[in-house]
């Protein structure tokens, strides 16, 4: 029988199936924070068991730790709490921690791919939505709650039903200034936030297949933002490149024996999937969103729809609540509207080739004095590698700030925070009220959108100000 | 884990769609290493002035004494974005013990279930009917028949639920009670594996 990608990882993992219940599904990888796991932890000793498989759990601390002076003692009481206890319970529980300080240290789903951790084939969890980014290499990767993040300390598996399946084909080049983050912000903008919700994706096609790893992840990291469970792209020769001499990658004959078995892991050419949705990627244009949830984007030199235009009043109610929010009004452009903020980060948009991207058009430019850009590498290594690079030279010129890695103002967890009532164009994956600091509002946007308004100040079309892309 | 059999109460109603995580319980609030407490702050930001715990905005339904129970009614797509369980866990601990909402989004569903919130998904014609009603009538929802009913009339619905949850929730016992008791398969099945 045909089989989809998904089906074929999942059926590997499955230990048993409960009657008229959910599967019993064996975790291959488990990523854990400081924040989503301290319950957790503190669930499994007052049952009195110990964490199962240690050595399949990697921690890192990135959603509360500061991105300046991360030398020094957290100065916030409760996030150095927080940040300590991760500490505590790696140590009393056998976990490997790249805690701050820590050369891995950085935001969970950088490290995993880039220290070859994630790969293909796997089943891969973390308490954060954005787990979906491991996908991109073809593996089975989702969120879950602390609840389940017990489970999995207790035992490497979760119950889980299966969920239903969509393909998304992409075909056709991308125009110029086009990149995989306007890909995914335009397929949300079709479907709407909860467009994929229910569903695993699996995106497909020749637009795709000419991604590198990094803007696979991208697209991956966002499926969570159509309320799908996960993304995931069958793993190719660019999967393997990529993978090959990282830190935790198989190695000698062993990589040799599973390069053969991850060939195998592409959907079957007659597979079903429950929804299959084609778009052309010579469609989508730079995108941007106006409102206060991903699904609400348009291509960069597009308007906010008309409210009359919405038949649902439901509809229609939640764009204008959405636009007060924003201090937006119904048919405006955003082309040449004022931004305070640029940031440049989060696990969307914050490796080296986005970072390289942003380089390309800063090169040589100086910000606007009206607006404050902050750029956050997704990792030490990342911020390594800017350095090596002498990127950081170019940011600095540019009068960028470059800060230490986190999850940072993409969360607004600590200090990093846009204030209320600002505009923010920002690399991150969700645009919520308050999502960056209280009364914040954000525009999403991809890194090259990012860097040519912090040049000009104001929401550019980055194929205006450069011909070079 | 508290069982959950039948509940009958009033509702409070918040006839907004798409109420992010982020709205239930912001990020600020994720800092504690514990489940309790996360109650008064329960959507926080829609219910204070600048985060002034002096300055209740009036209008937020949480604010209003009219409005009481252990049902909370929402718009589509409730508990969308963030996977942060400490939603579920601020909505227990505020006094909820279900949700009813035309749609819910995944992780969300889970993480309630798992704390014993039971999430009712009704349709739209359903949902729409709750937030007509006055705000001193009750609902009825009934786990072992999977049925909602609005009192005092003759509205009512069926409700979905996994089978398996369904049984965890009546008797009080979840997941992990599960998991643990059939370690032997998963080390069986690790052996095949290798
Ligand atoms: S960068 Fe943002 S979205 Fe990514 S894990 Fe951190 S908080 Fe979550």
């Amino acid at each position: 029988m045909s089989k989809t990608l998904f089906d074929k990882i999942w059926d590997r993992h499955v230990v048993k199936t409960i009657p008229n219940g959910p599967s019993v599904l064996y975790i291959d990888k488990h990523f854990i924070h400081e924040v989503t796991s301290p319950q957790a932890f503190r669930g499994i000793e007052n049952r009195g068991v110990s964490v199962f498989r240690p050595k399949q759990v990697v921690a890192t601390a990135d959603h509360n730790v500061p991105t300046i002076n991360q030398h020094l003692p957290i100065r916030d009481e409760l996030s150095r709490h927080q940040v300590s206890k991760l500490a505590e319970n790696c140590a009393n529980h056998n976990i490997e921690l790249y805690g701050l300080g820590h050369p891995f240290q950085g935001i969970v789903h950088v490290i995993g791919p880039e220290l070859g951790i994630t790969q293909p084939g796997m089943t891969i969890v973390c308490g954060d939505s954005h787990t979906s980014t491991h996908g991109a290499f073809g593996s089975i990767a989702f969120g879950i709650g602390t609840s389940e993040v017990e489970m999995v300390f207790a035992s490497q598996c979760l119950l889980q039903s299966k969920p239903k399946q969509m393909r998304i084909n992409i075909d056709g080049k991308l125009g110029r200034g086009v990149v995989s983050k306007d890909i995914i912000l335009y397929i949300i903008s079709k479907i709407s936030a909860s467009g994929a919700t229910g569903y695993f994706v699996e995106y497909a096609g020749s637009a795709i297949r000419e991604l590198s790893m990094e803007a696979r992840m991208t697209i991956c990291n966002m499926s969570i933002e159509m309320g799908a469970r996960g993304g995931m792209i069958a793993p190719d020769e660019t999967t393997f490149n990529y993978m090959k001499g990282r830190l935790f990658a198989p190695k000698g004959d062993e990589w040799e024996r599973k390069v053969a078995e991850w060939k195998k892991l592409c959907t079957d050419d007659y597979a079903k999937f429950d929804t299959e949705l084609n778009i052309k990627a010579a469609d989508i244009e730079p995108m941007i969103t106006y409102g206060t949830n991903p699904g609400l984007g348009i291509p960069i030199v597009g308007a906010i729809p008309q409210t009359e235009a919405i038949p649902d009043e439901n509809e229609r109610r939640n764009l204008l609540k959405a636009l007060e929010y924003m201090g937006l009004q119904p048919g405006r452009k955003l082309l040449g509207m004022p931004v305070q903020h640029i940031f440049i980060g989060s696990c969307t948009n914050s490796r080296i080739e986005d970072l390289r991207m942003v380089a390309g058009i800063v090169k040589g430019r100086k910000k606007s004095s009206d607006v404050e850009v902050m750029i956050v590498p997704g990792s030490q290594q990342v911020a390594e590698q800017v350095r090596k690079e002498g990127l950081d030279r170019i940011f600095e010129e540019a009068g960028f700030e470059i800060r230490q890695a986190g999850c940072s103002a993409c969360l607004g967890m600590n200090e990093d925070k846009i204030p209320a009532g600002h505009y923010c164009i920002s690399t991150s994956n969700r645009n919520f009220e308050g999502r960056q600091g209280a009364g914040a509002r954000t525009l999403l946007a991809s890194p090259l959108t990012a860097a040519a308004s912090a040049i000009t100040g104001v929401v550019t079309d980055v194929r205006e100000l450069t011909k070079e892309i | 884990m508290k069982a959950f059999t039948v509940l009958t109460s009033t509702f409070v109603p918040l006839p907004v769609e798409n109420i992010d995580t982020d709205q239930i319980i912001p990020a600020r609030f994720l800092k504690a290493t514990t489940k309790e407490g996360f109650g008064k702050n329960l959507f926080r930001d829609w219910r204070y002035v600048n985060n002034d715990e002096a300055k209740p905005k009036p209008d937020f339904v949480l604010n209003q004494p009219q409005y009481r129970g252990e049902i909370l009614v929402a718009g589509k797509n409730f508990g969308c974005g963030s996977s942060r369980e400490h939603a579920a866990w601020s909505i227990l601990d505020y006094g909820f013990r279900a949700v009813v909402s035309s749609f819910f989004a995944d992780i969300f569903k889970n993480n309630a279930l798992n704390n014993g919130v039971l999430p009712v998904q009704v349709s739209d014609e359903f949902l729409a009917e709750i937030f007509k009603q006055p705000n001193d009538s009750t609902l009825t929802i009934d786990l072992e028949k999977q049925t909602i009913s609005i009192d005092g009339t003759a509205k009512k619905e069926y409700f979905e639920i996994n089978e398996y949850k369904k049984t965890c929730l009546l008797n009080g016992y979840d997941d992990i009670d599960f998991l643990l008791s059939i370690k032997d398969d998963i080390v069986q099945y690790e052996e095949a594996r290798k």
